[in-house]
């Protein structure tokens, strides 16, 4: 009876106000979209790393005049190192076979490059990628060598990019959400004001605080997981026809945006959205409807 | 029953009336008047009782319990032993009679059931038997104010407090509000009703406690309105 009477005060309530209510839910579908993408991406740098974490090698290029003890003294100290997990040697004809791998489709450059300038080198994993510094300073200057690099450097500002789009997504998450927040504050002061008679009649005959503010907080709840709904399926879509449609070669290069996470969001983002709402509504409760 | 022990109440911020230093003692099933001046505080005397306010000195005792220490939570609980009736009646326009007075234990988690069962009882003890489904703007305003008066008494409380609950309504309409009340007063309710009708206070000839600028200046039996 008393659940039948709150549920109608809550549609009602809704309703009354509608354009209000259209705004809170559009303010926050978008600040939790970009909560949820800010939290994809989190999670999404995670996921390349420990893929490349796995995958990362230090090259070491070799001088093009380089004798083969000088090699073979090179490999074998590398063998030696306790750092080294793998060592595998590139001549400079495996060197240029993975040239016109990696530029298959681009015939052009392939046939513009002169096989004899692609150095030998050895490709080299190390047990932990962190230790790549300590690694390169051992054989960047040694005799034979024309440069060592780390691969994990250039991934690093694959990382800085992905970390800069996240941090705007939930700068703007944050922006977007105190508008929602506010709008959600003044939704409910406007609903406190229409029903100002019945709220008045509930405190002098005796019901309860928690039933007196029920309705008003579930209100804002509502709104709050209709938002979340909203944003959901605003990632489901980015998800089928951004990253898995249009952009599909892009994200290729890495490893893929899992259905799993995207799924995970819509609990995430409905919870925070319904806990932050409710805890708004009732605070501006406290200062609106006083005992 | 109700003890106010040197009660004080200011409004520093507002012209509200304030009271000053009030000792009053009412008994169980008494029926008592404060009469005075517009601003004098008779209303603010039914917000202390109402626990809507709190006063800056003194007690406000009601059934043993000092109202004034009661927490937050438990202000609900205690309202439901007081019933209240105002010069505006304060009905909700879009329910019937019997659906405003429902209305009052819908919200404190009554069963339908006992709805179904007293809310027409007390609909015929107010004399608006057969009026049950008529919204408000379709009663007079005697009528209205029985419908209040319903409401306040469904949950059977031990104090009713009225504010001028003759207001709004004809001298004669007034007589018969009056009469409702005295038929509750021998229910053994306590009555505490505000006004400033003279002629009602005249004629009921109960205890009298006049009030000015928020101080008792006379509590007698059986008053008048002086």
């Amino acid at each position: 009876m008393r659940a039948k009477y709150v549920m109608s005060e809550v549609f009602l309530g809704l309703w009354r106000n509608i354009s209000m209510t259209v705004a809170m839910i559009i303010t926050m579908a978008v600040s939790l979209t970009m909560l949820g993408a800010g939290l994809l991406l989190y999670n999404q740098v995670d996921v390349i790393e420990e893929y490349y974490q796995t995958n990362l090698e230090v090259v070491i290029y070799l001088e093009r005049d380089i004798s083969q003890e000088q090699i073979d003294q090179i490999e074998s100290d590398l063998l030696s190192n306790d750092l080294v997990a793998q060592v595998q040697f590139e001549s400079q004809e495996e060197a240029w076979k993975r040239f016109q791998d990696t530029f298959e489709e681009s015939p052009d450059l392939v046939a513009s490059v002169d096989p004899s300038v692609l150095p030998p080198a050895f490709r080299v994993k190390l047990k932990d990628i962190n230790d790549a510094d300590q690694l390169i300073a051992e054989y960047a200057e040694r005799e034979g060598v024309s440069q060592a690099t780390n691969q994990k450097e250039i991934l690093q500002q694959v990382f800085d990019i992905l970390g800069g789009a996240q941090r705007l997504t939930l700068i703007v998450a944050l922006v977007q959400g105190v508008a929602a927040l506010m709008l959600v504050a003044n939704t409910i002061q406007v609903a406190a004001y229409s029903r100002r008679r019945e709220v008045a009649i509930m405190k002098l005959v005796g019901a309860p605080n928690w039933f007196v503010q029920a309705p008003f907080v579930l209100e804002a709840v509502f709104a709050g997981v209709i938002g979340a709904l909203f944003a959901f399926g605003t990632l489901v879509a980015s998800k089928i026809f951004v990253i898995d449609g249009q952009f599909e070669d892009l994200f290729q290069l890495m490893p893929p945006v899992e259905w799993n996470s995207v799924l995970l969001l819509l609990p995430i983002l409905a919870a925070i959205s319904a806990v932050i709402s409710a805890v708004t509504a009732w605070i501006t409760l406290r200062f609106n409807i006083r005992v | 029953m109700i003890q106010l022990e040197g009660v004080t109440k200011h409004y520093p911020r507002s012209n509200r009336p304030s009271v000053e230093d009030v000792n009053v003692h009412i008994d169980k099933g008494e029926f008592v008047f404060f009469i005075g001046p517009t601003g004098a505080g008779k209303s603010t005397i039914i917000k202390l009782l109402l626990r809507e306010e709190v006063p800056d000195k003194g007690k406000v005792v009601v059934n043993d319990k000092d109202v004034t220490k009661l927490r937050r939570w438990k202000v609900p609980a205690y309202r439901r032993t007081i019933g209240c009736v105002f010069q505006d009646f304060r009905l909700l326009p879009n329910r019937t009679a019997a659906e405003n007075v429902a209305f009052a234990l819908e919200v404190i988690g009554k069963p339908r059931s006992v709805a179904r069962r007293v809310v027409p009882e007390v609909l015929e003890l107010v004399g608006l038997g057969g009026k049950e489904h008529r919204y408000p703007h379709e009663l007079s305003g005697g009528e209205q104010q029985r419908v209040a008066v319903a409401r306040a008494f469904v949950n059977r409380p031990l104090i009713m407090l009225a504010d001028e609950p003759t207001g709004n309504l004809d001298p004669d309409t007034s007589i018969e509000i009056m009469r409702l009340l005295d038929r509750i007063s021998r229910t053994g309710t306590t009555i505490v009703m505000v006004t400033h009708d003279s002629n009602i206070v005249n004629q009921m000839r109960r205890r009298v406690i006049e009030i000015e600028n928020g101080q008792v200046i006379r509590d007698q039996a059986r008053g008048v309105y002086g």
